[in-house]
């Protein structure tokens, strides 16, 4: 079912509230293979929420997914297999504390994938090598840095070979020191083609990392585009507030 | 008093207890306490101790009532018979205690699951627990125990044996459910959005990512429950199974001595005093290694 050549995720007409806050008001978004998109805008916006939806960590009041050409949202569609070809990386990390880093990255391959024991530790020693935690696989969560957490739950969300990553907010709960090594992956993620979707307040990283930039307020995308327009020569009126209380906070 | 540093694994704070905390040597509690303190501590103890004997001892009515109840010869005459019940507590015990285990985790997982198609398993497990734990458990063994076997339902046990370890399980798991879906309830609702996000089914994200921490989370509450039914399994003897209430009241039937009372006393004691310690010990651990993680 899988079109050749369709965009990796289309969003339309994506609505979602809870209870009678409308929290999604009317998204449409679509996101082209290896294409970098980063959701910005004030707390509450809707940005998270828009990842969890994504994901189908949260059901959808209208509108449709499609993942790939595939229509993934809906009561007929099968969840578990639609969030097998994606991962999402929290700001919390949520790394499962009583398994090691290792197995927290072997769980996944394991029960949902169907790998065997061995090849999903290979796989994953791969990955935590990459990214500098080889020498921790066969600790707990707890015993690690924030920055080495977010790490380990990037190898974990990785580990599957998602055809998208979502990323909200994942440094948002990190010490300033700590953040550099959680972006430099990220980077080198989207240099190596992965298609993204990452929700940040790390506008400098934005700039230099998507290809597209969506303002989002009030649970709508108000203005999207190239990072240098948005950014740089915003249109709506929002945008520019935002932009410049941010700057004003010294973060751009 | 709290200038000494604590040995190795031991809590530097937190009330006093009873007993030496959790990895604390004697000595280093004795440290802790102070030797004044450990003085008063065992004078005072003796002497409330002694005082209360000694009133005891001075009643009226002592020297009949030692007869009646600490008869040495009676203690060595009803031991056997009670003695042979109470091995048969210690199994019921054991039996019933797997079972409830496995059982009430079975019916706190029901409980727990989401979604309209399991609303049928939720509602059962919701009405069985309140069912269960609203009938004190000698009433629940009389009806079960007299009841069924009355019946006469065939290729149904006619045991009263088997009818009250099955009432005991069905008790005890409506409240270790509880204690288990309070576990449950413990583990923050992003592991479960994490396990999920995953492709891990509902099914996997409980047994492999819900269920470990909410078993952690519960071990002294579970422990603590094992210590009661060590106990409640004499409730079995309104049913005249002849565990050690029951031979205890046989002999006393026979002879007008209480002492055969005593003996089951004793031997519930030797049981339940070292688990109650073991429990508590248990909890202090686990307590102290909480505060470790936290720091």
């Amino acid at each position: 079912m899988t079109a050749e050549g369709a965009p990796q995720l289309v969003i339309e007409g994506l609505r979602k509230s809870f209870g009678a806050k409308v929290v999604l008001d009317g998204i449409d978004l679509t996101v082209n293979r290896h294409e970098v998109v980063c959701l910005i805008g004030p707390s509450g916006c809707g940005k998270s929420t828009l990842l969890r939806c994504i994901n189908l960590l949260e059901p959808i009041d209208a509108g449709r997914i499609d993942l790939a050409g595939q229509r993934i949202s809906g009561p007929r569609v099968d969840a578990n297999a639609a969030r097998k070809r994606m991962a999402i990386v929290f700001q919390s990390f949520n790394l499962f504390p009583h398994l090691t880093v290792l197995d927290n990255v072997t769980l996944a391959p394991r029960k949902a994938h169907g790998v065997t024991r061995r090849e999903a530790e290979q796989q994953a020693l791969v990955l935590l090598e990459r990214f500098g935690l080889a020498d921790k696989a066969r600790e707990y969560p707890e015993r690690l840095s924030g920055g080495q957490q977010q790490r380990a739950a990037i190898a974990r969300a990785l580990v599957v070979g998602p055809e998208v990553l979502l990323l909200d907010e994942v440094t948002s709960a990190l010490d300033p020191e700590l953040v550099g090594e959680v972006l430099a992956i990220i980077r080198e993620l989207a240099a190596g083609g992965m298609t993204m979707v990452l929700a940040t307040h790390e506008m400098g990283f934005a700039r230099d990392v998507a290809n597209q930039i969506c303002f989002m307020h009030a649970g709508r995308i108000l203005e999207a585009g190239p990072p240098a327009q948005v950014l740089g020569d915003p249109t709506h009126e929002r945008t520019r507030r935002f932009l410049q209380r941010v700057s004003d906070a010294g973060r751009l | 008093m709290r200038d000494v540093p604590p040995a190795e694994g031991t809590v530097g704070s937190g009330p006093p207890g009873l007993w030496p905390r959790a990895g604390t040597s004697v000595r280093d509690w004795l440290a802790q306490e102070g030797a004044k303190g450990a003085t008063i501590a065992a004078v005072s103890t003796v002497a409330v101790f002694a005082a209360l004997v000694w009133w005891i001892a001075n009643s009226p009515n002592w020297p009949r009532v030692q007869q009646q109840f600490f008869n040495p010869e009676n203690f060595a005459e009803s031991w056997p018979a009670v003695f042979a019940g109470f091995w048969l507590n210690v199994r019921m015990f054991l039996i019933a205690q797997v079972a409830i285990l496995v059982f009430s985790l079975l019916v706190a997982v029901l409980r727990s699951l989401r979604g309209p198609a399991f609303f049928p398993l939720r509602l059962l497990s919701v009405l069985y627990i309140d069912l269960f734990r609203g009938v004190p458990l000698i009433l629940a063994l009389l009806l079960f125990g007299f009841g069924i076997p009355a019946l006469g339902l065939p290729g149904v046990p006619r045991s009263a044996l088997f009818w009250g370890v099955t009432t005991l399980v069905l008790s005890y798991s409506a409240y270790t459910a509880e204690v288990y879906r309070s576990g449950i309830d413990s583990v923050p609702e992003s592991q479960r959005s994490s396990a999920r996000s995953l492709g891990l089914t509902q099914w996997q994200a409980l047994r492999y990512a819900i269920l470990p921490q909410a078993v952690r989370n519960v071990v002294p509450a579970l422990l603590n429950g094992l210590v009661s039914l060590q106990k409640d399994v004499a409730l079995v003897s309104v049913l005249g199974v002849r565990e050690a209430v029951r031979a205890a009241e046989i002999y006393t039937a026979r002879t007008f001595n209480y002492t055969s009372f005593v003996v089951a006393t004793v031997l519930f004691l030797i049981i339940s005093v070292p688990a109650a310690r073991f429990a508590d010990w248990y909890t202090a651990r686990d307590r102290a290694r909480r505060q470790q993680l936290a720091a």
